[in-house]
């Protein structure tokens, strides 16, 4: 029994956790811009970086990547040294995840105020920016491997198993779901389209949820909860079977985004029952942090760190609970493309993610910085303040949100929609989101009080980078042979290599097999379905830069109040030629699916200079830069190509006749706008957004016409 | 709908990488003791605390003593 003395590194634990305050008070400083700039649309400024199509992805990033991300490895680079008794991997592995994760972070910050942007929900960062978090994410997955292979404690601690399902799974996800062909450097175009990737869209996005902002969590939770209240976790067995369970069935539930789209009905059920079985471990696991506590309640009341944890496992509890319910087909019918989901999202993003951050930051700071919190008080009037936010955000949400849904679904005696202009069910629920943005601004005080709170700590402790410890380290000497030599290799190396290898083959195998199938079973099932003319891609990927998918969805459901509101109910078939697809996942304004013919080119040109020209109370933001901005057209021959080897059928040689073909097209609309008394001019980017959203589900028409 | 064969294809891989851990951690007897583990990460700062002894100042060290009979 030899003692072994060593260091821990508190280095890389600080940083991230600096990290996470930093990027926490801009992840929450946009949000609260954003929620006032949907009953204030002027707030943009008149600046197209600052409108909300631009600020919601950068918000939903630095919230969950950046805030929520960093929050994860300052306590994984903490609490695994300690489980493990052994100091990180390396120091230069470190180094690199945390600058490399940094840099990423300010990249994205960039590259989405200014546009560049895949469209896909929490995945819209392009692909060089791809390729660079899935270099840093390896890194970090071996640093943390191999920090586990030279533990000293033979048992590895439950919290460690649910930081490597975070380290794997997030990889795959990230891998499969930002497969896209670039076009140029800082665009791209999914290899999926349509109905194909919103499933693998949504397989991503559901995951993300379940392996970025639910397992890492989970894991901290063991972790920091026990170690605070200075007690064991209520079930260790009880732990295991929840990490087991719940790793097993997350994976399959996606498809509960896309309930009631032109995603084929027997996946779309799959998804709704596995997602109802989730509510067993999830529950396990909220009951498992909470009874941790039985029998010491009275430290809840005094200690501030412990209250941040009850109410964020709590917090966990009720989202779990919400997300199966709200896959249900009939539930969804209701909330899907309303206030709800958001409301849903930020019981899980602002109680759990929030609240288990900060009692962790509360708990490690001091800790790290050799030193008691500088005001027990201040930290309490946080979780006060905190928990009000909390509430003042989501029960006006979920009330806005079925209020609307309801409103959407109404029928006058004699079968007519009670509320056929949709701006009328917008108007209802502005009241809410008055009160929703005071909510996050309590939230966001809250923070800068731990700011506050937290710098006057660390003022008054002292740091220490290099922590000594000593561990025996466990017995490695192999078991006697039972099974042979390549069983024992495999099981000695057994995480790394599993896991490195799994990597490479999904990396390697993947990216080539994937899109030449793909392509092959693009072929169109809706004969009218048509390419987009080359104009018409031009207007997409504005509609993409300014991210009006973030309030705006393209998917009628096959209900008949949408049916009435909105026309023909969406096909599969309609999208194989949507790379990527823009179904949306929020109506904070109507479908734009069948908008196509419905309104002039007039009134559209009006709609973008000023949306309350053409509909007075509109909180849509104002888009005057596109009736400025010249249209790119250099990109189009290298676009059409890109979108060819994607399998959309443009004839070969077709780049050299596109630039032509566009001119034609935007002279054409022009000329119209010039009739109509419009100072038009067929060079701006307003000319090729008309020109997609006059296509828009126009393609059906045809056919109908046809026979 | 071939996309979907390819996510299961991911999602298995996922499960079946998981399931071989699954062994390996109950093989390799991760799991004999159910209880311990769960105690055992509340002590990591006892070597710490001794060594405080020496340097840092009498209220530290008293609180030190007093912890370490609590534990």
């Amino acid at each position: 029994m030899n003692v072994e003395k060593f260091s821990y590194d508190n280095q890389y634990p600080k940083l991230f956790a600096l990290a996470t305050i930093f990027w926490g008070v801009v992840a929450l400083l946009v949000g609260v811009t954003i929620a006032i700039q949907l009953y204030v649309p002027a707030l943009n400024l008149g600046i197209p970086y600052t409108t909300f199509g631009r600020l919601r992805p950068l918000h939903t990033n630095a919230a969950i990547f950046a805030f929520v991300g960093n929050a994860i490895f300052a306590g994984v680079y903490y609490s695994l040294q300690r489980i493990t008794k052994a100091r990180m991997f390396s120091d230069v592995l470190s180094k690199i995840h945390f600058w490399g994760w940094q840099l990423i972070i300010v990249a994205a910050a960039v590259t989405l105020v200014s546009g560049i942007t895949t469209s896909k929900e929490y995945a819209e960062l392009e692909w060089p920016i791809d390729i660079a978090i899935a270099v840093v994410w390896v890194v970090f997955g071996i640093n943390m491997i191999g920090t586990l292979m030279k533990r000293r404690e033979k048992h590895i601690y439950v919290a460690a198993w649910f930081y490597i399902a975070t380290f794997v799974t997030v990889a795959v996800l990230h891998i499969g779901n930002s497969i896209e062909l670039p076009v140029s450097f800082l665009k791209s175009y999914s290899v999926y389209a349509g109905v194909q990737d919103a499933l693998v869209q949504w397989w991503y996005g559901h995951n993300a949820v379940a392996f970025f902002l639910t397992t890492p969590f989970l894991g901290l939770m063991y972790y920091y909860l026990p170690k605070a209240a200075n007690r064991p976790v209520f079930s260790y067995k009880l732990s295991i079977l929840h990490f087991w369970t719940l790793i097993f069935i997350y994976i399959w539930a996606g498809p509960h985004h896309l309930l009631y789209s032109a995603l084929p009905n027997w996946a779309q059920s799959l998804g709704t029952v596995f997602s109802i079985m989730l509510w067993m471990p999830s529950w396990g696991g909220m009951l498992n942090g909470l009874l941790t506590l039985r029998g010491a309640w009275d430290k809840v009341r005094d200690d501030p760190v412990l209250k941040f944890f009850v109410i964020g496992v709590t917090a966990y509890g009720m989202s779990t609970f919400e997300g199966p319910m709200l896959s249900l087909k009939n539930v969804n019918a209701l909330a899907h493309f309303t206030d709800w989901v958001p409301a849903h999202v930020h019981v899980g993003t602002l109680g759990w993610n929030g609240f288990m951050t900060f009692g962790m930051l509360y708990w490690m700071i001091p800790k790290l910085w050799r030193t008691k919190l500088y005001s027990k008080k201040l930290a309490t009037v946080h979780f006060w303040i905190g928990t009000l936010g909390i509430v003042a955000w989501v029960i006006p949400m979920w009330w806005s949100g079925i209020t609307q849904a309801l409103m959407w679904k109404e029928f006058t005696e004699i079968g007519l929609l009670k509320y056929p202009n949709f701006l009328e069910t917008v108007l209802q629920i502005v009241p809410m989101y008055i009160i929703r943005s005071i909510g996050g601004t309590l939230y966001f005080t809250g923070l800068l009080i731990l700011v506050y709170n937290l710098f006057k700590t660390i003022k008054q402790g002292s740091f220490v980078p290099e922590e000594e410890a000593e561990a025996v380290p466990f017995d490695r000497t192999p078991e006697p042979v039972k099974y042979g030599m390549i069983h024992r290799y495999i099981e000695s190396k057994a995480l790394l290599f599993t896991a490195l290898v799994f990597l490479a083959i999904i990396v390697g195998g993947l990216v080539e097999i994937i899109p030449t199938y793909l392509v092959k079973s693009n072929i169109p099932t809706i004969a009218s379905v048509k390419p987009y003319t080359p104009l018409e891609l031009q207007g997409r990927d504005i509609y993409i830069r300014e991210a009006c998918n973030s309030c705006h969805s393209q998917l009628v459901r096959p209900f008949r109040s949408e049916v009435e509101r909105y026309g023909e109910y969406s096909k599969a078939g309609e999208y194989v030629y949507d790379h990527p697809f823009l179904w949306g996942s929020k109506r904070t304004g109507p479908d734009l699916h069948r908008v196509g013919k419905k309104y002039s080119n007039m009134w559209h040109y009006l709609h973008m200079q000023d949306p309350r020209q053409m509909s007075p109370g509109s909180i849509m933001p104002r888009y005057p830069w596109l009736l400025e901005w010249d249209m790119d057209k250099e990109s189009i021959p290298a676009k059409i190509s890109a979108m060819r080897t994607l399998g959309v059928p443009y004839p070969e040689g077709y780049e050299d006749q596109a630039i032509a073909d566009l001119e034609k097209q935007a002279n054409e609309i022009a000329n119209d706008l010039i009739q109509n008394g419009i100072d038009a001019d067929p060079n701006k980017d307003i000319i090729a957004l008309i020109a997609y959203l006059q296509r828009l589900g126009t393609d059906i028409k045809n056919e109908v016409a046809e026979k | 709908m071939s996309v979907i064969l390819i996510l299961i294809g991911f999602s298995l891989s996922v499960a079946i990488l998981f399931l071989v851990l699954y062994l390996w951690a109950v093989k390799s007897g991760q799991y004999e003791d159910k209880y311990t583990p769960s105690v055992r990460i509340l002590f990591d700062d006892e070597i710490k605390e001794k060594r405080s002894d020496d340097k840092s100042s009498d209220k530290s060290t008293k609180s030190n003593k007093t912890k370490t009979k609590l534990n």
